[in-house]
C-alpha cells in the first residue's frame, strides 16, 4: 500500500514539503489540509496588495496545473486533534483522517491586544489574505487609523493604510522603532521618513483602551490621559506559533513545537516546519524560532525528504531579511541586535532570534542617513550587518557572515577614521573571489 | 484657438510621442545590449518570498516568479532583457548574470 502523507497547513512549509515528498515518492497520498480558504498564498506579498502595488490574482504562486502536476490533494478544514498514537488526525467537521507520515505546518498567529475593546470589529491585524482583504474594505472608509506594534509587519500596515486615511496614527511604546534590531540612528531614519510621509508618530504611547461608539472603534485613550479618535486599529504587536494541537497531542513544546535538526517531534512519524516549529541547532545546541518566508521553506523540504525515508538534516543558515522600511530597501543579516522590544511580544514576523544573539562585538558604523551600512564585528568574522540603502553591498555581506569568512586582513582598517567600508569590503570580497 | 493653433498644437503633440516613443525605443534598445552584455536574468533563491511582483511586470508574461522558486535563470529565447523585473524585486533577488550556454 502507498504511504499516506497528511500536511497540515498550506503555507510555504507544506508547500515545499509536499515537493520534496514527491520527489522521492511517486506513489504516497499527499493531502494538504488547511483552514484557510485561500490555500497557498505569499504571505510577504500581502504587503504590496494592501498597498496597491499587486493586483489579489498576483498573491498566488501556483495554478491548477502545478497541484495537479504533484498530485496533491487539497482539503480545506481545520485539523482538531491529532492522535499519535492511533496515527490518525480529527477534523472540526468529525472526520477521522489516518496517516503514516504526519505534517504540523500551522504556522504562526499574530497576538490579540489584552486591551478592552479588543473585540470591535474595526480592530484588525494582518495574517492572512482575508485580513488583507478586511483591512482594505475598513480603510477605505476610515478617516482615521491608529497602528500599534513593531517590526517589520507595522510599518508595512503604515504604509497599507496611508493612501487610504487621511490620519495614520503610528503608536511606540518607548521612544524607538524596533529596538531589539535596528539601533538609534537606523530606527530614527525610518520614523523620520513616516514623519515626512505625513504619518504621525506618537511615542512613549501606550493604549490603555479602545473606545466604542454603538459597536464601532471610536478612538483609542492612551496612558497618559490623550485621547486618538480613529475608527480603525491595526494592531502587529507580536506572533505566536499555533501549538495547541502539538500540545493537546502530548508533543514536546517550548515557544513552539521542539523539532529535531531532522524536524522530527517527540511523536513517532510526527513532524513539525515553518513558523511552528523551534529547530535545534546542531552547531549552537540551541532551539530557536523564526518567522521567515525561507526558513520555513527549507524546514519543510527537509521534513518532506526525511517524510519519504531520506535522511536529511536542517542546517541553520545564517539568518536574513530584505525588506522596505518606510521605503528604505533595509537588509538584516546575522547578529545585530540585542535585547527585547517593548513594541513585539515574544517574536515579529520576518524575525528571528538569531539578531538578537550577539555577543560582545565591535560595531562599526558607515555613511550618511539613508545609505548607511552597520556592521557586527567579532575578533575574526562579521557576525551580522545592517544596511539601509545602497544595496550593492548585500550580497557580498550575506556570503561574508554566511560563511564565516575570516576578516583578519581588513579588521584594522573598520576602525580608521575616513576609511570606505563600501570600498574596503567590496575589494575584500572580491580579492576571495566572490562575486559582489 | 485659430485653425492654424489647433493645427500647430496637433503636430507638436504628434511630434511629442514621435520623440517620446524614440526615446523609450532608444533606451529599451540601450538596455537590451547592457543586458546583453551582462547576461540573463539569474535569481538568487534563498531571497524570494515569492511575492510575484516580478512576474506581474514583466511585459511579456514570463513567469519570473517560478524561475525564481526554483533558483534557475531565465532561458526564454524571448526575453526581451528589459531589466523590469530586476529592478522591481523588493528583495534584491534578481540580477544579470553572464551564463555561458556553451557548458552543459
Ligand atoms: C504581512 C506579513 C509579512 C511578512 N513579511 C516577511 C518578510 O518580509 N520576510 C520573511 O522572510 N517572512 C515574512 N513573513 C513571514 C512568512 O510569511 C512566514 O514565515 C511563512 O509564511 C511561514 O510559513 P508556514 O508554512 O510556516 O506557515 P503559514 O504560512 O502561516 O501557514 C500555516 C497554515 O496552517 C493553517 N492552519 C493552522 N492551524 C490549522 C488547523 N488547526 N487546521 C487546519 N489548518 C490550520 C493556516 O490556515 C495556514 O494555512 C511575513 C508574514 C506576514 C503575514
Ligand atoms: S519580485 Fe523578487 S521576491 Fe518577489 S517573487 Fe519575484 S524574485 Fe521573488
Ligand atoms: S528582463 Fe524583462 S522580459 Fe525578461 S523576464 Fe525580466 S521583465 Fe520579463
Amino acid at each position: 500500500m502507498s504511504t499516506r502523507y497528511l500536511l497540515v497547513g498550506s503555507g510555504v512549509a507544506a508547500i515545499a514539503a509536499a515537493e520534496a515528498i514527491r520527489s522521492l515518492d511517486a506513489a504516497g497520498a499527499i493531502t494538504l489540509i488547511s483552514d484557510d480558504p485561500h490555500g497557498y498564498y505569499s504571505r510577504p506579498g500581502l504587503a504590496y496588495y494592501l498597498t496597491g502595488e499587486l493586483p489579489r490574482a498576483a498573491l498566488f504562486p501556483w495554478n491548477e496545473q502545478d497541484f495537479a502536476r504533484l498530485r496533491l490533494q487539497r482539503l480545506q478544514a481545520r485539523v482538531a486533534a491529532v492522535e499519535p498514537e492511533a496515527h490518525r488526525l480529527l477534523l472540526s467537521d468529525g472526520a477521522v483522517l489516518p496517516y503514516d507520515r504526519l505534517l504540523l505546518a500551522t504556522g504562526a498567529a499574530a497576538l490579540q491586544p489584552d486591551l478592552p475593546g479588543n473585540h470591535l470589529p474595526e480592530v484588525v491585524k494582518l495574517d492572512s489574505l482575508a485580513d488583507a482583504e478586511r483591512m482594505i474594505k475598513l480603510a477605505k472608509r476610515a478617516r482615521s487609523a491608529v497602528v500599534v506594534g513593531g517590526g517589520i509587519t507595522a510599518l508595512e500596515i503604515v504604509e497599507g493604510l496611508h493612501p487610504y486615511c487621511r490620519h495614520v496614527h503610528y503608536l511606540l511604546r518607548g521612544a524607538r522603532y524596533w529596538s531589539n534590531v535596528l539601533d538609534e540612528e537606523e530606527a530614527r531614519t525610518v520614523l523620520a521618513r513616516l514623519a515626512a510621509a505625513g504619518v504621525q508618530i506618537h511615542t512613549h504611547s501606550e493604549i490603555t483602551q479602545i473606545e466604542e461608539r454603538q459597536g464601532h472603534v471610536a478612538a483609542v485613550r492612551l496612558q497618559k490621559g490623550e485621547r486618538i479618535a480613529c475608527d480603525l486599529v491595526a494592531v502587529a504587536i507580536g506572533v505566536v506559533p499555533r501549538l495547541e494541537l502539538a500540545r493537546a497531542a502530548g508533543l514536546q513544546v517550548d515557544r513552539g513545537i521542539l523539532a529535531d535538526d531532522t524536524l522530527r517531534t517527540s511523536a513517532a512519524d510526527v513532524f513539525a516546519a515553518g513558523d511552528v516549529a523551534q529547530v535545534l541547532d546542531s552547531r549552537s545546541g540551541r532551539a530557536t524560532l523564526d518567522t521567515l518566508w525561507n526558513t520555513a521553506r527549507a524546514h519543510g523540504e527537509v521534513a518532506g525528504r526525511n517524510m519519504a525515508g531520506a535522511a536529511a538534516r536542517y542546517l541553520k543558515p545564517v539568518p536574513f531579511n530584505v525588506t522596505r522600511l518606510a521605503g528604505i530597501t533595509t537588509t538584516v543579516i546575522g547578529a545585530v541586535g540585542a535585547g527585547r522590544d517593548a513594541d513585539v511580544q515574544g517574536i515579529a514576523r520576518g524575525d528571528s532570534d538569531i539578531w538578537r544573539s550577539r555577543g560582545d562585538a565591535l560595531v562599526v558604523e558607515d555613511g550618511e542617513t539613508v545609505n548607511r551600512l552597520r556592521l557586527v564585528v567579532g575578533p575574526q568574522h562579521l557576525l551580522g550587518a545592517v544596511l539601509m540603502g545602497d544595496q550593492r553591498l548585500s550580497r557580498t555581506l550575506q556570503h561574508l557572515i554566511g560563511t564565516a569568512a575570516d576578516i583578519t586582513p581588513i579588521r584594522e582598517l573598520f576602525t580608521q577614521p575616513g576609511v570606505n567600508l563600501y570600498n574596503v569590503l567590496a575589494e575584500f570580497a572580491q580579492s576571495r573571489m566572490v562575486e559582489p | 484657438m485659430t485653425g492654424y493653433e489647433q493645427a500647430l498644437a496637433r503636430c507638436l503633440y504628434v511630434w511629442d510621442n514621435v520623440a517620446m516613443s524614440l526615446k523609450d525605443l532608444l533606451q529599451r534598445d540601450h538596455n537590451r545590449r547592457t543586458a546583453l552584455v551582462v547576461g540573463q536574468v539569474t535569481p538568487e533563491a534563498g531571497r524570494c518570498v515569492q511575492c510575484g511582483i516580478c512576474s506581474y511586470f514583466c511585459p511579456i508574461n514570463i513567469d519570473v516568479r517560478r524561475h525564481a522558486w526554483l533558483g534557475e535563470p531565465v532561458q526564454e529565447s524571448h526575453c526581451l532583457t528589459c531589466g523590469e523585473c530586476v529592478a522591481r524585486c523588493p528583495r534584491g533577488v534578481l540580477h544579470f548574470a553572464r551564463v555561458d550556454l556553451l557548458l552543459p
